[in-house]
């Protein structure tokens, strides 16, 4: 039963299309991997899959599988201000705010969870730390062990491997096939193409619109490559309104 | 004769007494709001603020001479309309939130002074600038009081998505639709402190009170909890050696409180542990991990 399915799916800014007429379904608990060039679209799917933005013409729907609100999204440029006077272990237990909301406390199981979400992603010992102090690496698995305490079924990436060491992109993505082997769907945006042939089973390759779509090695084929990359990046200012009807 | 110069001037009179009673609620109250203030870059954005109520209250006061009521709930609705209006100028217009607020804040300073004008004399304005905390008078300190209990709570409540907005926005858009709402909630809560200082310490220092001892608490402590808990502190002993300067030198008592803020700010940028000039000129050795 597929989770996700996009039907005839616009997304753009000012009405111009960054993903145009896209069309397809992603089933529940797959690991997806989403290639393209810049400017190809692929950060904005991902915040119209969360909900952060409406689309301009056509629909998300999410027919049995996980919705945007059993979601967890890990955005490509975090706007965290890490100048803020703020610890690790508070970061991270942010992630239970599905639980406990507003005003709910944080029980000795959440400590226990939070605790062992931050020994998960090799983070012992750097609770009390402010994180103005921390690394990207560093940085970059307090954010996964957020992710991990949100406990979501639909677990969404963007470009979460850009700019960390090897070793920290290795762990994180023992953990990314750790929610995989646990049934949860989850869609990771990447440039490393390396990378996705050797753990990725399916992938999207997105061009404004999809070039390919399937598994990995059918798709990152060298044509289907050079097609992605002779898209246009800039918008066309003196393009008309789309002619293809909406349906 | 410390207990002359220290203590006697409250135990002997009650204005004292009231003026010092108001000024710790407001310290306490407003400590914490000046902290957020801080950390979300929005320091001058509480001087306009101060600035936005004045007509409000100058309507009151037109309509009804100095009554607290009048003048507390005219600041308050002046304060909101502007808050709120600045916010949607910059929702709906390509016009930013900071520069939508400045030209707000100096029309409203500029329409509360005339308004006070039209009726008040000199000294009706002197108070509404730079206020008269040792004119507080029973009704005013339970106003104050009630303003700093409910700053408190509600402060408390909003608590944590206030502190999310303020560190990672993105994420709290992704889990709950409170962000918006917070930050309205907060705003409504600057002006109500706003309010309840104006009367002691007047429009043009209101905002002094809250914002000073949130950035001195900056050079003592990294961690948000130690801020705040500075913060109130400097604001209270600032009150209690305002207070008492202004008794025993004979100078206006607003004024002479902010100047003790002042100091405490200055103290702390040459010597604060975190962050103090003196540190880069005495050098520490480094650790070994």
């Amino acid at each position: 039963m597929p989770g996700l399915r996009f039907r005839n799916l616009t997304l753009g800014y000012e009405r111009h299309p960054a993903v145009h007429h896209l069309d397809g379904a992603v089933e529940a608990g797959a690991l997806l991997a989403v290639v393209g060039p810049n400017g190809a679209g692929k950060s904005t799917l991902f915040k119209a899959i969360v909900g952060e933005i409406r689309p301009l013409a056509g629909a998300i729907d999410y027919d049995g599988g996980p919705d945007r609100r059993d979601s967890a999204y890990l955005a490509q440029s975090a706007e965290i201000d890490r100048s803020f006077p703020i610890n690790v272990y508070d970061m991270v237990a942010m992630g239970l705010w599905r639980g406990t909301g507003l005003l709910g406390g944080v029980t000795s199981g959440d400590r226990r969870r939070i605790s062992s979400a931050i020994a998960t992603v090799g983070l012992s010992g750097f609770e009390q730390r402010p994180i103005g102090t921390l690394s990207g690496g560093q940085m970059q698995r307090m954010l996964f062990a957020r992710l991990l305490l949100q406990d979501a079924r639909l677990i969404v990436l963007d470009e979460p491997f850009t700019a960390i060491d090897s070793r920290t992109a290795e762990d994180l993505l023992g953990l990314v096939r750790r929610w995989h082997d646990e049934g949860r769907t989850v869609l990771v945006a990447l440039h490393d193409l390396e990378l996705v042939r050797a753990h990725f089973p399916q992938t999207l390759l997105l061009a404004r619109e999809a070039v390919a779509w399937g598994p990995t090695a059918e798709v990152l084929t060298p044509d289907n490559l050079n097609a992605a990359r002779r898209m246009c990046e800039a918008f066309d200012a003196d393009a008309e309104a789309c002619a293809v009807a909406a349906q | 004769m410390v207990y002359d110069f220290l203590i006697a001037p409250f135990a002997d009179f009650e204005f004292m007494r009231r003026a010092l009673a108001g000024i710790f609620a407001l310290a306490l109250s407003a400590a914490p709001v000046g902290v957020v203030l801080m950390l979300r870059r929005m320091s001058l954005i509480g001087d306009a603020m101060a600035h936005a109520i004045l007509p409000g209250a100058a309507i009151g006061f037109l309509l009804a001479g100095l009554s607290l009521v009048a003048m507390a709930s005219g600041g308050l609705i002046a304060g909101l309309v502007i808050a709120i209006g600045a916010g949607l100028i910059a929702r709906v217009t390509p016009l930013k939130e900071d520069a939508s607020l400045a030209a707000l804040f100096l029309i409203s300073l500029a329409l509360g002074v005339t308004l006070v004008s039209l009726k008040g004399s000199n000294i009706d304005l002197a108070h509404f600038l730079f206020g008269s905390v040792l004119a507080v008078d029973n009704p005013t300190l339970l106003l104050i009081a009630c303003i700093a209990s409910l700053s408190l709570f509600v402060l408390a409540v909003i608590w944590r998505p206030l502190v999310l907005e303020c560190v990672d926005p993105g994420f709290l858009r992704s889990v709950s639709r409170a962000g918006g709402a917070t930050h309205l909630v907060f705003l409504g809560l600057l002006v109500l402190n706003l309010v309840g200082g104006f009367q002691a310490l007047g429009t043009l220092l209101a905002v002094g009170i809250m914002v000073i001892p949130a950035v001195t608490s900056r050079f003592w402590a990294r961690d948000m909890t130690a801020m705040i808990a500075v913060a109130m502190l400097c604001a209270v002993i600032s009150g209690y050696a305002g207070l008492l300067l202004s008794y025993q030198a004979d100078l206006p008592s607003g004024p002479a409180i902010i100047l003790v803020t002042g100091a405490l700010y200055a103290l702390s940028v040459v010597a604060g542990p975190v962050g103090g000039l003196i540190w880069l000129v005495l050098p520490r050795r480094h650790l070994q991990a």
